[in-house]
């Protein structure tokens, strides 16, 4: 693993049934581009390495090379995968297809589209067992039943008789588990199978992997963007930036000692459950295939870079045993402190200016009641969190609050003004003052605009400012959310989702608003992103003195930016209070559920 | 990233770095519609044969032997002039050049008429929704029930003298049914969408939202549309024109050509087949151009 030797299989410290890559790189057809380069990585038996990267960082691409598969318009263009001395990158096809799936398992991010939605589930494990020539006849409905019983879910013929739809993403995800664990596999390669499902749900999915694992000495790769994930279930962790691996180790190490500047940007930019972090983001983006700077890849972005830094690619080189950095300055740079970026919790007993509050608010899709007599209020230059599983209703009541759904009954008082159902019916002043920002900045920003015309359009209609005058307020906020002014003449398909957002964010304080309803404004963004985001609107919460109502579902981002917080469960509030008050001293068994199932760091 | 990045900075604009990063690259501008068409080859050979034919209905007249009534020679004359001469004998050639001007221009006219008609049905009733989009595409699939040609036959049987804008209205409410079908289910995708959403919680004018968030949006599948409508329309008119509805019974159109000559198809083809391979060629040209745009706009562009 130090080097890239000649002699793989005889390495010492890899017994039977581990899974090693060797300089692995994929390439982009047709050009001189290499996706992800110098990937060297050991699976052991029995043992989980969460392979964590940003979008765009080449990680998924690394797990299906692991099988031999590369997506269309990229190739893997050299390096090994070794499966107990045998080369999986040089079999032949049909070869691979035998390993694939009974050899080395895959786990989908999003199993829902990897089941057949036509055939009962039942029928789909018997047809895999069939595929696999696994058992008789007789024995293949029991082993499925056992593949079911095994990942915890029930295998009654009810259960068995059911269509993919008819499961949740939780039951899915682990159907789709026990589809890889069937064959017994020596190796799974699971890609983000938790992206997209709920902290409790992710927690059971993540706890019968891990046991799975141990039973049955399968080495797994687990793709994530999720550090918390990794850090709760992975026994090594590979950081992975641009393609390249930038820091490899146990996962102590990462988490205690992260050595590359990147790892420790990202450990920055994460939110804690246990303390309330001042977060940061990195600046930049993550450059795409081709686009990458010479030398250290991520050079342009590091503040510890230096002038050797830009002439060569550095080495990955130990730094501790077992822990390798590919960065030059590895020693140089100092330790890493985790309290560095802690901040004192927001001080529940502050002196409140109520600005916004909510009082008896029952909200309806058509019959169905879905939120039950919710009141809290907002005051001036404070964040109030709305957090619950999907399904709880947080986003419904931000988006009644912002006149975005109209079919409610209560009261919301705005400073003193009864606020109508619906944005069209309230006033230009109550819209002005009360801006919404969408969780997904590729929707919300219309493709065919410039820049400048979305962000602009909010202050000609409120009569702000025209002309040339509103060029330079637009101007003035985009350096405000940290871009520059040559976007101006940008369409918003032509930005990165971290800049989108930026950009709604811009659009919101075009307007000048006292209130900016934040519906889970960083979920569709890196961790790097969300970091600096979250910086952004912690400066101008201090400097404007505005007010949020940030919806999320992610509890240690509470800590980090809001000061009170409302946890929701099916559309009633179950528990509200200060942050500080509710995350230390939770009363309710479902907040304290909630907080011991999410993935924690610390 | 920097140590002295901490929660303690007031200046937002402080949060870009000190260091400040280089511009990243941004990536290139998306290509328009057009600009993508154009590298699909079957769009630039149906664009080509489309113009060219626009070229020739515009000059031909003037490039014309004989004029669009003289009397070449005998009726059905193989020999005279390049395609022979017609039931009057008047000449073939002659009569092509001059008669492609009232086809294109009903069919470009009458298309245009049909697609601003059926895109403000079809948007409106989507961003409407509930009673509006019912009302309105339930009166539309009254209208999609009868044949194209036939619901303009039933017109124009009941007209003595038929203008070239009774021919233009006719074909364009034709199509319209047809054409707002396509944007009610293109524009059901876009009213959907945050942005159109955040415009609505802005307080934007419905009219605004319409012409400003949604209809941009939709352009590809539209053009796709409006190159196939053109080819219908093409069809249509000639159709209209051999069954003898024209602007002037006189004047040379290839659809009338057709059936004016149709009688003696056995001993001068040519004076039927002119006309029917031209009106051929046309639509041929328009519907590749509208296969390519439609590929593009399958391909998404967002």
């Amino acid at each position: 693993m130090t080097a890239t030797s000649d002699a793989p299989v005889e390495k010492v410290g890899v017994p039977k049934g581990g899974l090693v890559v060797e300089d692995l790189s994929v390439m982009l057809t047709g050009k001189d581009i290499d996706v992800v380069n110098d990937i060297d990585l050991v699976l052991k038996p029995g043992e989980v390495v969460g392979l964590v990267g940003e979008s765009g960082s080449g990680k998924t691409t690394v797990g299906t090379s692991l099988l031999n598969y590369s997506r269309a318009g990229a190739y893997i263009g050299s390096g090994r995968v070794l499966l107990e001395g045998r080369d999986i990158l040089s079999m032949k096809w049909q070869e691979v297809r035998q390993v694939r799936g009974e050899e080395i398992a895959y786990v989908p991010q999003d199993p829902a589209s990897a089941l057949n939605p036509a055939i009962r589930i039942g029928k789909q494990i018997v047809e895999l067992l069939e595929l696999r020539g696994i058992g008789t006849k007789e024995s293949r409905l029991q082993g499925a039943r056992d593949g079911l019983a095994e990942v915890g879910l029930p295998n009654d013929d009810e259960f068995l008789s059911r269509y993919a739809h008819q499961l949740s993403g939780g039951q899915v995800q682990r159907v789709a588990l026990a589809m890889a664990f069937l064959p017994k596999p020596k190796v799974l390669v699971l890609d983000e199978p938790t992206t997209g499902l709920d902290v409790t749900t992710q927690a059971m999915v993540l706890d019968t992997m891990a046991q799975l694992c141990r039973t049955h000495g399968v080495s797994a790769l687990y793709v994530t963007h999720d550090l918390a994930v990794v850090a709760n279930i992975a026994d090594r962790v590979a950081v992975m930036y641009a393609g390249q691996i930038a820091e490899l180790g146990p996962k102590e190490a990462i988490f205690r000692a992260p050595s590359h500047p990147y790892t420790r940007a990202l450990l920055d930019s994460i939110p804690h459950l246990s303390q309330a972090r001042a977060l940061t983001g990195i600046p930049g983006r993550t450059p795409a295939p081709g686009a990458r700077p010479s030398g250290c890849r991520f050079n342009d972005r590091c503040a510890y870079a230096i002038d050797a830094c830009r002439k060569d690619v550095p080495e990955l080189r130990e730094v501790a045993p077992d822990h390798q950095v590919r960065c030059i300055r590895a020693g140089e740079i100092g330790t890493w402190d985790i309290s560095r970026g802690v901040v004192p919790d927001a001080d529940p007993d502050r002196k409140r200016d109520i600005i916004l509050s909510i009082e008896n608010l029952n909200i309806f899709y058509g019959r169905k009641h879905v939120v039950h007599d919710v009141s809290f209020d907002l005051a001036k230059a404070e964040v109030i969190a709305l957090v619950g599983e999907s399904g709880s209703g947080k986003t419904t009541i931000s988006r009644s609050v912002g006149g975005l759904h109209k079919d409610w009954t209560g009261t919301i008082t705005f400073d003193g003004d009864v606020l109508a159902k619906s944005a069209r019916q309230r006033d230009a002043t109550n819209r002005k003052r009360l801006q919404y920002i969408f969780q997904n900045p590729y929707l919300s920003l219309n493709p065919r605009l410039t820049i400048e015309q979305i962000v602009k359009r909010p202050m000609e209609l409120f009569g702000i400012a025209s002309g040339k005058e509103a060029t330079d307020r637009v101007v003035e906020l985009l350096d405000q959310v940290a871009l520059g002014p040559r976007m101006l003449k940008y369409q918003a398909s032509r930005l990165s989702g971290g800049e989108r957002q930026r950009v709604a964010i811009a659009r919101a304080l075009a307007a000048e608003p006292d209130v900016l309803i934040c519906d889970e404004i960083t979920s569709a963004l890196d961790v790097s992103v969300q970091g600096s985001i979250v910086a952004l609107l912690e400066g101008l919460r201090k400097q404007r003195g505005i007010s949020m109502l940030f919806v999320t579902h992610n509890l240690a981002l509470v800590r980090s930016i809001g000061s009170g917080v409302q946890i929701l469960k099916a559309g009633r509030v179950v528990e509200s209070g200060p942050v500080v008050t509710v995350m230390e001293t939770p009363k309710e068994e479902y907040t304290r559920n909630l907080l011991s199932k999410s993935p924690r760091i610390d | 990233m920097t140590a002295d990045q901490s929660h303690e900075h007031e200046h937002v604009s402080a949060l870009s770095g000190e260091e400040a990063p280089p511009p990243p690259p941004i990536a290139p501008a998306e290509p328009g519609t057009f600009k993508k068409a154009m590298r699909q080859k079957r769009f630039t050979v149906g664009l080509g044969i489309t113009l060219l034919l626009v070229a020739f209905v515009i000059f031909a007249p003037y490039l014309a032997p004989y004029g669009e009534n003289e009397v070449a020679g005998p009726p059905y004359n193989k020999a005279a002039g390049v395609f022979g001469t017609d039931y009057l004998g008047q000449d073939v050639l002659s009569r092509v050049m001059h008669g492609g001007g009232e086809i294109l221009l009903i069919a470009l006219l009458g298309t245009l008429v049909g697609m601003v008609l059926g895109i403000a049905i079809g948007v409106v009733a989507a961003y409407g929704g509930g009673w509006w989009d019912e009302v309105l595409m339930r009166l539309n699939d009254v209208i999609l029930s009868f044949p194209q040609i036939l619901l303009a036959l039933v017109v124009l049987t009941a007209l003595q003298k038929p203008s070239a804008w009774i021919l233009i209205v006719l074909v364009g409410v034709s199509h319209a049914p047809r054409v707002a079908r396509l944007a009610r289910g293109v524009a059901l995708g876009i009213v959907s969408r945050d942005f159109v959403i955040a415009a609505e919680a802005l307080g934007e004018k419905r009219s605004r939202v319409i012409l400003a968030e949604v209809l941009p949006n939709m352009n590809a599948p539209l053009l796709a549309e409006a190159g196939l409508r053109l080819t219908y329309s093409i069809g249509l008119v000639g159709a209209l024109g051999f069954l003898g509805f024209s602007a002037d019974p006189g004047a040379a159109n290839w659809g009338q050509m057709i059936q004016e000559n149709r009688l003696g198809l056995a001993t001068q083809p040519w004076a039927v087949l002119a006309p029917v391979i031209i009106i051929a060629i046309f639509a041929i040209g328009t519907n590749l151009m509208a296969d390519g745009i439609a590929q593009v706009a399958q391909r998404g562009d967002n």
